[in-house]
């Protein structure tokens, strides 16, 4: 036998041996740079920072934590959480058709095309999205030429908080599509017949058959639109407009670059998580991780 | 089950969407080649001035250049990582086998904001200087499990007497990986690969907080809208962007049928 050929045969008597040295570069990868950097984030945000040096001290205290409660953040979190429950809500009555004609009316080469265009979006560069909403809604923009040719007016919403709720349901659109769209596609056609034998119209069959199943497909989809808005800081700072239009994810990011006060950040980073904890353990409660 | 009436709503609905989608990006990629200093609707004047003003640029020059460093180092780094790990899973069974799935997701299931900070916290307590490295690092973390669910969803549709059937004609581990397992994972090792890069050109967020002084093409874009300058370039940067993820994806939705793209596929 040669070196190679022996060596491979060890291993493969070795079920454990070849176990840990398939596993353990990925996990170690993961627990001591991804892991690991969870834990410091939140020990930081029990630190706080030399006001006379900027120097982080690390001592642990709660200041940071009680900074949270202090005017504007609960304002500022309440905006970002009502953004994303209205984001969310929005996205899922565009998508709850679209799936809807993808997954049962379209047939299998529409079906294909509409994946694809629901897919492009999807990836296609998020910056680019973003930017494209600037010189559409911005003044003299391509909205406010069409607005005005067909005698609107101009509608002047750019740098509102509007804007930057138009902006969120566009790019996450995509999100909420495609778990929805599975969902359709999971009804077996049998359940529309039981339902129509049954003596049920079409409104009874939507409401009492259709809807309980689409459900974990919403919310697995909301999973998506609501925790990328809870920490998205590039839209507010691009499409918002300052005070009147802050997020969570903007007061994170303030306060890493001209503030640097990175305790404090890491103390509010810990809100987004909270939220997302409590929102992932309804969702799977409704059974949204089958339908992901 | 749907009238006729319905079907035209729906139809005007599904119409709607894909305008909805597919206009913004139309509009950038029109204002690509606007002449006009000053942005303005409707263009009067179409030039592709503005490709060669961008490729001359040396600051956009060296933020490509970055971003490709970075691009293919994380898919390397990603690749290797997340096919152990798809393998490790698929063959083994372990005590908490089934969290490592959902442990490899948090990277892009948290919002990017807290990666972001997580690594940037961890940097400044181990007192690392911010560089393409801490870059590549925080890219290649989100990237694992792009790889990792191409593979994974590969690994359990093939069967595995594939495997057996060559050891059984004498093979020995290595051979048997080099001529039966590498060519059935192939198409999804590219398809993530693709994927991989994609993502981790057009990240900005992560980015944000990992990057010190070293700007990558999104940063660039990113400084370049807020300050509002050279936007006649940032269209021109956006749009050969937008080109560069879309044709990777492309690629990996012929390669898989669809089937890894999703981005969502938590249990494909």
């Amino acid at each position: 036998m040669t070196g190679v050929a022996r060596l491979s045969a060890a291993l493969w008597r070795r079920a454990w041996l070849r176990a840990a040295l398939t596993l353990s570069p990925p996990l170690a990868w993961f627990l001591v740079i991804y892991l690991a950097s969870l834990v410091v984030m939140l020990v930081t945000a029990f630190w706080t920072v030399n006001p006379f040096t900027n120097n982080l001290q690390h001592q642990l205290s709660l200041t940071n934590f009680a900074a949270l409660f202090d005017a504007p953040i609960p304002a500022i979190i309440a905006r970002t959480v009502l953004i994303a429950a209205l984001v969310t809500i929005t996205d899922a009555v565009i998508a709850l058709p679209f799936a809807y004609f993808m997954a049962r009316v379209a047939t299998p080469r529409v079906r294909n095309a509409l994946f694809v265009a629901v897919l492009l979006p999807l990836w296609a560069s998020y910056l680019a999205r973003v930017y494209a909403w600037i010189v559409i809604l911005t003044q003299d923009g391509t909205l406010d030429w069409t607005t005005q040719h067909l005698g609107l007016g101009s509608p002047n919403i750019a740098y509102t908080n509007l804007a930057m709720g138009i902006v969120f349901c566009y790019i996450w659109l995509p999100f909420m599509i495609l778990p929805i769209y599975g969902a359709f596609e999971r009804i077996p056609d049998s359940y529309f017949e039981a339902s129509a034998d049954l003596g049920a119209r079409n409104p009874r069959t939507l409401r009492s058959v259709v809807l309980p199943l689409v459900l974990p497909g919403v919310v697995a989809g909301s999973i998506f639109t609501f925790s990328l808005t809870l920490g998205d800081f590039i839209t507010p700072l691009l499409i918002g407009s300052g005070s009147g239009t802050n997020l969570i994810g903007n007061v994170i990011y303030d306060n890493i670059g001209l503030a640097n006060n990175l305790p404090f950040a890491a103390a509010l980073a810990v809100v987004p998580i909270v939220i997302m904890i409590f929102y992932l353990l309804g969702a799977r409660a409704l059974g949204a991780f089958e339908a992901m | 089950m749907e009238g006729r009436w319905t079907r035209v709503v729906l139809v005007l609905w599904v119409l709607g969407v894909l305008l909805f989608l597919f206009v913004p990006i139309a509009t950038i990629v029109i204002f690509a080649f606007d002449r006009s200093n000053v942005q303005s609707w409707p263009i009067r004047d179409f030039t592709t001035h503005w490709f060669t003003v961008a490729w001359d640029d040396p600051a956009v020059r060296s933020a490509l250049w970055l971003s490709l460093k970075a691009g293919v180092a994380a898919t390397v780094l990603a690749l290797a990582l997340g096919s152990a790990a798809a393998f490790g899973v698929h063959r083994f069974r372990f005590f908490g086998r089934e969290a490592v799935s959902l442990f490899l997701v948090l990277p892009i299931a948290l919002p990017g904001i807290i990666t972001g900070l997580a690594l940037r916290s961890f940097f400044t307590f181990g007192g690392i200087n911010l560089s393409i490295v801490t870059i590549i690092i925080g890219h290649t973390t989100f990237c694992i499990v792009v790889i990792y669910n191409n593979v994974i969803a590969r690994l359990r549709r093939t069967s595995g007497s594939l495997g057996e059937a060559s050891m059984d004609l004498g093979a020995h581990g290595l051979q048997t990986f080099r001529y039966v397992t590498l060519p059935t994972l192939a198409t999804a090792l590219v398809s993530g690969a693709l994927l991989a890069f994609a993502l981790s050109f057009d990240e900005v967020i992560v980015t944000t907080f990992t990057a010190g002084a070293q700007t990558t093409l999104p940063i660039w874009i990113f400084g370049a809208i807020r300050l509002g300058q050279q936007l006649p370039e940032v269209n021109v940067v956006v749009t050969a962007v937008l080109v560069l993820t879309l044709i990777p994806v492309a690629l990996a939705t012929k390669l898989t049928g669809g089937g890894g793209v999703t981005r969502s596929t938590v249990r494909s």
